[in-house]
């Protein structure tokens, strides 16, 4: 397999799970470990990959709200959205954000530690922004699936041990 | 009179008393006597069904399609197979009159031998094979002739070996590859050469290639796609391995009219027709499953790299497998046999594979591992399995 082949394999591995030994993904692709270490150093370089993080379940979320908020801006005329966009993603509360097609333009997840300081940091800092004309927020309640990956297991169904 | 006091009379018919049960039996009661076994010894996906077929499974209940189907399966999954024996296989069938849909391959496999087989036509097949092969043939009150494959020519039938076995009684040359237990496939050139075999002695070739969509690396054309090979052929297909659907039991074969008209008059009497739903299930397959399907075969091609490099840094000598999700690695340094082997792995390392002998005589010296497990599983199983070989292999040395 040539590097760029080789490079998407590594970050499909990496995207299931980033926590996947070096050893086994070279064997995975037949690879040498140096070989799958230099690539995955050229990826971060590239920022092909950004960073690691973990998927977790609402328990770590304790003394946490989280929120999605729909925001709808007044586009830049030489940068369209990015100038708001960039703007608005360096607020540290805001875990993602994304432009998005339809109603709306922005669509932010914030997290705060209560209602009322989610409340206030939209309020403060968010609708009072220059550009932005609207915003609708959407507290998160309970998470289902995440990267991925489903949050309720489903129960394991016990397969033969032995099937010729 | 006298007899039946001492012995009572046996109500088992003459043919089949004879049958081995599956060779693993013991093995397997043992296994399952143990708890916390790690068990490479599973033939079957570990991914359940893709949520979308089971989805269709629920739909199709909802909407009460629970009833009979044609004898030969619903009208549009035999159109849908034709479409991708077509496409994939590289061979047209007739939805109307060219294909069966069946209870798994293992019918289809039963039925076909019973529709073409007369007491005492020979049968060629080539071990090591799945378990059933021989017992199907002769329970059809036909001879198996085994041709035994080797590690050195990469399993595959070999022209002088089939030269040697085949007589003025054999009527029938029955493959199976991707191959279990060896994981062994067939290049293109291997399959123009075996259909000259079939040609030169007018056999009628069964083809089970129910692994065939887990072939890694280049695919080539079926058998029954060579030239003159569609009308001495039966292909014989499913969706347990490649679609993750095992307990839904559908598989079909393709043949040419007369076959499957002999098939479907077996078929009809036995079983009359598959199961609705799961054909239900197997169409939604065919339709909308090709992006699961890519997804499994490559983390199954993945987890096949790490198993083979691991069983040849342990010392067990692991061939590279085209097809199919089996490794068969050669314990012959190990000084035992097969069974010795999985059975002293089991009570040592609590690590289940499935002895070589279990799949023919020559698959002695071999065990087989399925790499249809998790890559936890796997990782687990090769570190146990490294501290075995090497603490028998100083024990040996001593």
């Amino acid at each position: 397999m040539d590097n760029a082949s080789l490079k998407k394999s590594i970050v499909a591995i990496l995207r299931k799970n980033a926590r996947t030994p070096v050893k086994e993904i070279a064997e995975r692709l037949s690879i040498t470990e140096d070989r799958a270490a230099e690539l995955i150093k050229a990826l971060e370089a590239e920022q092909v990959i950004m960073g690691y993080t973990a998927i977790v379940s609402d328990a770590a979320y304790e003394g946490e709200v989280r929120a999605i908020i729909e925001v709808a801006v007044q586009p830049e005329r030489d940068t369209g959205f990015d100038t708001i966009a960039e703007k608005l993603s360096k607020f540290p509360e805001v875990q993602s954000m994304y432009l998005v097609s339809g109603q709306y333009d922005l669509r932010l997840e914030i997290v705060g530690h209560s209602l009322q300081e989610v409340a206030s940091f939209v309020a403060a800092k968010l609708a009072c922004q220059d550009g932005v004309k609207a915003t609708a927020t959407y507290f998160l309640l309970k998470k289902y699936k995440e990267a991925g990956v489903q949050l309720n297991k489903d129960e394991k169904y016990e397969r033969l041990k032995i099937v010729p | 009179m006298s007899a039946s006091k001492s012995c009572p009379k046996s109500w088992v018919a003459r043919h089949i008393a004879p049958l081995p049960k599956s060779g693993i039996r013991d093995f397997f009661e043992l296994v399952n006597t143990m708890d916390d076994v790690i068990s490479l010894g599973i033939g079957e996906p570990d991914f359940v069904t893709p949520w979308h077929i089971r989805e269709a499974t629920m739909y199709a209940l909802n909407r009460g399609f629970t009833s009979y189907t044609s004898n030969l399966g619903d009208i549009r999954l035999r159109k849908a197979i034709c479409r991708v024996a077509e496409e994939k296989f590289g061979v047209t069938y007739h939805p109307e009159n060219e294909c069966i849909v069946t209870v798994g391959v293992s019918e289809a496999l039963d039925i076909v031998m019973r529709a073409v087989l007369n007491p005492g036509d020979e049968v060629l097949y080539h071990e090591p094979c799945y378990v059933s092969y021989a017992p199907t043939i002769a329970m059809c009150h036909a001879v198996p002739v085994v041709v035994q494959t080797h590690a050195e020519y990469a399993f595959v039938l070999q022209d002088e070996d089939l030269e040697k076995a085949v007589t003025p009684r054999t009527r029938v040359l029955l493959l199976n590859y991707p191959n279990n237990p060896t994981g062994a496939g067939l290049s293109l050139e291997d399959k123009r050469r075996l259909a000259d075999f079939a040609v030169r002695h007018d056999l009628l070739v069964i083809s089970d290639e129910i692994y065939e969509e887990l072939t890694y690396g280049e695919r080539s054309v079926s058998i029954a796609a060579l030239p003159g090979m569609k009308e001495r052929t039966v292909l014989l297909n499913g969706f347990s391995k490649s679609y993750a659907m095992t307990g839904y039991r559908i598989g079909y074969a393709l043949a040419e009219p007369p076959i499957i008209d002999a098939m479907m008059k077996i078929h009809q009497y036995s079983m009359l027709c598959a199961s609705s739903i799961a054909q239900a299930a197997a169409l939604e397959a065919l339709q909308n499953g090709e992006p699961p399907r890519c997804e499994m075969l490559a983390e199954y091609k993945q987890r096949r790299n790490v198993i083979v490099k691991r069983f040849n840094d342990v010392g067990l000598t692991c061939f590279m497998p085209r097809g199919a999700f089996y490794v068969f690695p050669s314990i012959q340094c190990m000084g035992m046999d097969s069974m010795a082997f999985a059975k002293s792995l089991l009570q040592e390392q609590h690590v289940a594979v499935v002895p070589g002998s279990a799949f023919g005589r020559c698959g002695e010296g071999h065990v087989r591992c399925s790499y249809a497990a998790s890559m936890e599983e796997i990782e687990e199983a090769m570190r146990r399995i490294s501290s075995f070989v090497q603490y028998h292999m100083a024990i040996g040395k001593l």
